[in-house]
């Protein structure tokens, strides 16, 4: 146990959070987001991308600072690894969205966490994106997260919020579950 | 007090009872009791849904000795038994006929509006003005078939419990059965004993196993008061209002019911069904969570009922706590199915109902068709709702649990009544 077992803290509000689903259930037109990235070709398989503003609450919101991210392909692409591969930064949402997940449960769970750490793996056949065989997909073949997690906490309360940070989570949704993709050329 | 069932006019009366199943019924009980003047009204006859909108091997979730309504209850000889539908219907006409219900048979309400203080009832026999209204007609009017059905593949005949009987009427090949709650897991079970091979979308849902340390799940649940968490215990009324029922059957063989026992006879486990294109069916990766939530949250009911136990001198001679096996999913479910060449030929929204307000011409009604109530009282003064899941109780979609609601509602409508008499 913590030594002040009355205080956890894991740097989550989570009192704003309830109170922010309470005004929604009441006003469900302003949980209404949408998120926005843009991307520059550099060159090569060199790209930038970058976020700022996005909508919601019923109006434009804007981000501390603008968050860039450079992406491309490693040196056994015949590419410069100028960033990771866009592939990784799928992994890479992955994991931080299950994670802040894992802290606001954990909050409103009172359960202190100590430390947590996921560890991705997500395997792929590139017969696919190089066209070599039509059978095999494009994408992962699937992802595997392993989290080690140091918490007041029994085996199974750990497991419960791992489980149900994956039921809230976003990134895991759009990942397992189909989206429709509209690409139009200006 | 009570009315001969014949053909008398329609007229004006404290209050109307709409539906005479095992919650409208146990209402007008109450409102007797409390000597307010009623009339049940019946679309079709006494217990109509048991009669006609049920599987044919459905038997109750709940034993014999939990059949109870307000001054009536399970007098057979097998308390630990499940009633098959033609013993509930038995059991509720019964009732009717012991409690004197005044029940106007094949009357069917078609409009309820509010107007200048009075409830006007249309129905097919004619015109009915009262003071005060309970809905009791049921939360499992219609079945709740996702948006993905209506892009079901040319040639796949969809089909909903109210439809089904038994496998028989299906065509043979396969059928993908679409929900794991008690409807989704029974009709799994015996759809794939007939020959015709099951596939099982899940999406969430409630494990429970039949028997723990050797009694009946619902005897731990009653006993150790979960049945009786009312609005007051619990953080998430939205929730716990809309929990998928668990998964249970209720056999003679006290079968435990589950995603293992289905692999096991050879059903095919896939996610929940998230799209159609052309004849493919796509389901959800998110199979081994929806899992290993229900395992969890199976794990913590199970750990309360044993912390109970431990200090409840009955439970001393009881069999030690158990923990049953992980729910078991294959490395890389299916995550697409080509129906037509799996020779699949039937689809089953086992996805749940939903109550039926058609003929409710009054805004009570929230964005997703619910009726707005505060433990059964709706806010149109002298209108109330009985029967729906956790209405005040967690009992209270089960019948042994519409008592202490009938009772609640019955006083809070006599009141009202009594104050609208006085004003």
């Amino acid at each position: 146990m913590s030594e002040n077992p009355a205080v956890i803290d894991n740097g989550v509000n989570v009192e704003a959070l309830l109170g922010a689903r309470e005004a929604l259930t009441e006003m469900p037109e302003a949980g209404q987001f949408q998120w926005r990235a843009t991307c520059s070709w550099v060159n090569g398989t060199h790209s930038r991308s970058s976020v700022e503003s996005f909508f919601g609450l019923g109006e434009e919101q804007k981000h501390r600072a603008e968050y860039t991210f450079d992406a491309d392909h490693p040196a056994c692409f015949a590419s410069e690894d100028k960033g990771a591969t866009p592939v990784e930064i799928v992994l890479v949402a992955l994991a931080s969205c299950l994670t802040a997940g894992v802290a606001a449960v954990a909050q409103n769970r009172e359960i202190q966490l100590r430390s947590v750490k996921a560890i991705l793996e997500a395997g792929m056949d590139i017969q696919g994106i190089l066209g070599v065989d039509p059978d095999v997909r494009n994408g992962f073949d699937g992802i595997k997260v392993k989290y080690e997690i140091d918490a007041d906490a029994s085996k199974e309360d750990i497991e419960a919020i791992v489980a149900q940070s994956q039921k809230r989570s976003a990134v895991f949704d759009i990942v397992t579950n189909p989206t429709n993709v509209t690409v139009e050329v200006n | 007090m009570t009315r001969p069932d014949a053909e008398l006019p329609a007229g004006n009366v404290d209050a109307l009872i709409i539906g005479a199943g095992h919650t409208g019924l146990a209402i007008s009980h109450c409102l007797t009791e409390l000597s307010v003047d009623h009339v049940v009204l019946e679309r079709g006859e006494v217990a109509n849904s048991w009669c006609y909108e049920r599987w044919d091997s459905l038997r109750l979730l709940t034993p014999n000795w939990q059949s109870r309504l307000p001054g009536f209850s399970y007098s057979g000889d097998d308390p630990d038994g499940f009633m098959s539908m033609a013993e509930v219907i038995d059991f509720i006409k019964k009732y009717a006929e012991v409690i004197e219900a005044p029940v106007r048979t094949k009357t069917t309400a078609t409009s309820v509006r509010y107007e200048a203080g009075q409830y006007h009832v249309t129905t097919n026999k004619g015109e009915w003005l009262s003071n005060a209204v309970v809905i009791a007609s049921g939360a499992c009017n219609l079945p709740a078939v996702p948006a993905v059905g209506d892009n079901v593949p040319n040639g796949i005949t969809a089909v909903t419990p109210q439809d089904y009987g038994n496998p028989k009427q299906l065509e043979p090949g396969g059928v993908l059965v679409v929900g794991a709650s008690a409807t989704g897991l029974q009709l799994a079970d015996e759809i794939q004993s007939s020959g015709r091979p099951v596939t099982i979308a899940v999406g969430e849902h409630v494990r429970l196993p039949r028997i723990y340390r050797g009694l009946d799940i619902q005897w731990w649940m009653d006993k150790a008061g979960i049945l009786d968490e009312s609005l007051a215990d619990i953080d998430d009324i939205v929730r716990a209002r809309n929990l998928p029922s668990p998964q249970l059957v209720g056999s003679r063989d006290k079968q435990i019911l589950d995603l293992n026992s289905l692999t096991a006879l050879g059903v095919t486990l896939v996610g929940k069904l998230v799209s159609f294109r052309d004849s493919t069916a796509y389901f959800s990766g998110s199979l081994r969570n929806v899992c290993a939530l229900a395992d969890l949250k199976m794990g913590r009911l199970l750990d309360s009922i044993d912390e109970w136990a431990a200090d409840a001198p009955e439970c001393a001679e009881l069999e030690r706590p158990e923990r049953f096996e992980r729910t078991r999913v294959e490395d890389s479910p299916a995550l697409s199915i080509d129906l037509e060449k799996n020779e699949i030929r039937t689809i089953l929204w086992a996805t749940g109902f939903r109550p039926d307000y058609s003929w409710l011409d009054i805004p009570v009604l929230d964005r997703k068709g619910r009726v707005r109530h505060d433990g059964g009282v709706v806010e149109s003064p002298g209108l109330y709702v009985i029967g729906l899941p956790f209405l005040r109780r967690r009992k209270s979609s089960f019948i042994h649990g519409t008592e202490d609601d009938a009772r609640d509602i019955s006083e809070h409508l006599s009141k009202f009544l009594k104050t609208r008499n006085t004003a």
